[in-house]
């Protein structure tokens, strides 16, 4: 896109993006830290997971006084608006992953007594979200409505190795009732990272509406691929 | 390009291929676009894109001027505007104009609307208050005005003198209003009341405003138009021009990235 007549206000819009990386960039390492610290069994870790989420909702009410302004002071229109509206329903997502990172990292102080034992599924499954978030995020920077959609795609994947998640704990619980507790840990921290993945899958629901203007939202794969190929025109 | 709306079957201004020259300049190059009837539709684009020449069209405001002349189509229910058989004057009853800059005759209130209703017809005294206090309600003014309707029109406040031009215009029943930036010297409070009057008239009349702000386009119209170097670069629904535009031209104009 051509450069704003308006320098600041290209200087705003450019600022905003720079704010809503910024705190996706705390988001991820939230997640990151969180199951860090639920693998080496580090309190300390964990409990810096939730002190630092004070950071990322600082940076929401931050971000979203920010499109405020521009919203009551600059009256943006067509691409400028859709990314200032994205903006403020990406940075909602962010601020609910940092908090689903944050009930992990909680879990694992709950679990001191009984420390979790089968990791590898739950790790197979927080790498995959985090890729997600990652692929997400990148979309928001790069203004990539194709890969976002693969990403909305991607979320199903997240789904299936959620479930096996949940039936290989449940397995476990029923051969050992001693493994209950932590099974149901298992399972809370399996359940935050699915629905960190959700989050993820929104962002790039809201990256492609800033990028192309189409609301695909609550439309099956198909028929979203369709309207961003422009096959077919979508409901206002 | 074509850029007709084939959704909405009441076209009241089918225009095809409008071409408009001053003298051996061309000014519009094969404008093509439907007006809705009972909507408010928008032009705009930036200083001598044409838009104003394009509007001028619909009333045949340019035939005062020698050498100016329109090609093509303006088809006005169906019939062809353009052609000189038309008489200007039946025209221009049927489509009024409100300017930029208010114009009340000086004389007062009461004359300022009785004037163009005396020249179409002989109406009985009782009849003709009638109508001018009809008009000036329509033009939303009548509360304003009701206790000093023998007062000079030109001593009316901005707002109210463009208000009684509205009223003015819309006495004599045209069906097509054209509004050349009927607020461009208007205070925002001023604006707002024709704005909301545009919004109300248009449930008998149809609208076509051209106007500088966006966010006027954006408040009070249906439809806009993108003109570009006397070219229609693109036409849709307000709503879908100021939030998602097809046209990157279109696009870097409405976010202030033009130029």
């Amino acid at each position: 896109m051509s450069e704003h007549t308006i320098k600041r206000f290209e200087e705003e819009l450019n600022e905003l993006k720079d704010r809503v990386l910024a705190m996706g960039g705390l988001v991820e390492r939230a997640i990151r830290r969180s199951m860090k610290s639920l693998n080496s069994l580090d309190t300390k870790r964990a409990l810096k997971v939730i002190e630092r989420d004070k950071a990322i909702n600082a940076l929401e009410v931050e971000i979203d006084e920010m499109t405020r302004t521009l919203l009551a002071l600059r009256q943006p229109a067509a691409g400028d608006l859709r990314f200032i509206i994205s903006a403020i329903k990406i940075v909602t997502d962010l601020e609910r992953i940092g908090d689903l990172a944050e009930g992990i990292a909680e879990t694992v102080l709950q679990s001191q007594d009984h420390p979790l034992t089968h990791l590898d599924s739950l790790n197979s499954l927080s790498d995959e979200v985090e890729k997600q978030v990652n692929k997400a995020l990148d979309t928001f920077a790069r203004n990539d409505a194709e890969t976002a959609l693969a990403c909305i795609e991607g979320d199903k994947k997240i789904n299936k190795m959620f479930k096996s998640v949940q039936r290989e704990n449940l397995s476990y619980m029923i051969e050992d009732p001693r493994q209950i507790t932590s099974g149901l840990q298992a399972f809370a921290i399996g359940r935050n990272l699915e629905r960190i993945g959700d989050h993820a899958a929104n962002i790039s629901e809201m990256v492609i509406y800033m990028v192309q203007g189409h609301d695909i939202r609550h439309v099956d794969h198909e028929t979203a691929a369709a309207i961003i190929s422009g096959e077919i025109l979508d409901e206002d | 390009m074509t850029q007709t709306n084939t959704q909405n079957p009441e076209v009241k201004i089918a225009v095809r291929n409008l071409n408009f020259f001053y003298d051996d300049k061309q000014a519009l190059f094969d404008n093509t676009l439907d007006i809705i009837a009972n909507k408010v539709t928008s032009f705009i684009g930036p200083s001598g894109c044409g838009k104003s020449t394009h509007i001028r069209c619909y009333n045949r405001m340019f035939s005062l001027y020698k050498g100016h002349r329109g090609e093509g189509e303006i088809l006005f229910d169906g019939e062809n505007i353009l052609d000189p058989k038309i008489p200007e004057l039946e025209l221009r009853h049927r489509v009024g104009m409100i300017f930029q800059k208010a114009t009340p005759f000086p004389m007062t209130v009461y004359e300022n609307i009785a004037y163009g209703l005396k020249l179409h017809n002989k109406y009985p005294q009782s009849e003709l208050d009638d109508r001018v206090e009809k008009a000036l309600r329509d033009g939303a003014l009548w509360d304003e005005v009701k206790d000093s309707l023998r007062k000079p029109g030109t001593a009316l406040s901005g707002g109210q003198q463009q208000r009684l031009c509205i009223a003015r215009a819309i006495a004599v029943q045209p069906e097509v209003i054209l509004m050349d930036e009927p607020c461009s010297a208007l205070d925002p409070i001023a604006t707002a009341k024709i704005e909301e009057l545009i919004d109300e008239l248009k449930k008998k009349f149809t609208i076509v405003i051209v106007t500088h702000s966006m966010q006027q386009a954006a408040r009070a119209s249906d439809f806009t138009a993108y003109f570009y170097l006397g070219k229609l670069i693109e036409y849709g629904e307000t709503q879908s021009i100021f939030t998602s535009p097809q046209n990157k031209e279109t696009e870097d104009y409405i976010t202030g990235r033009f130029g």
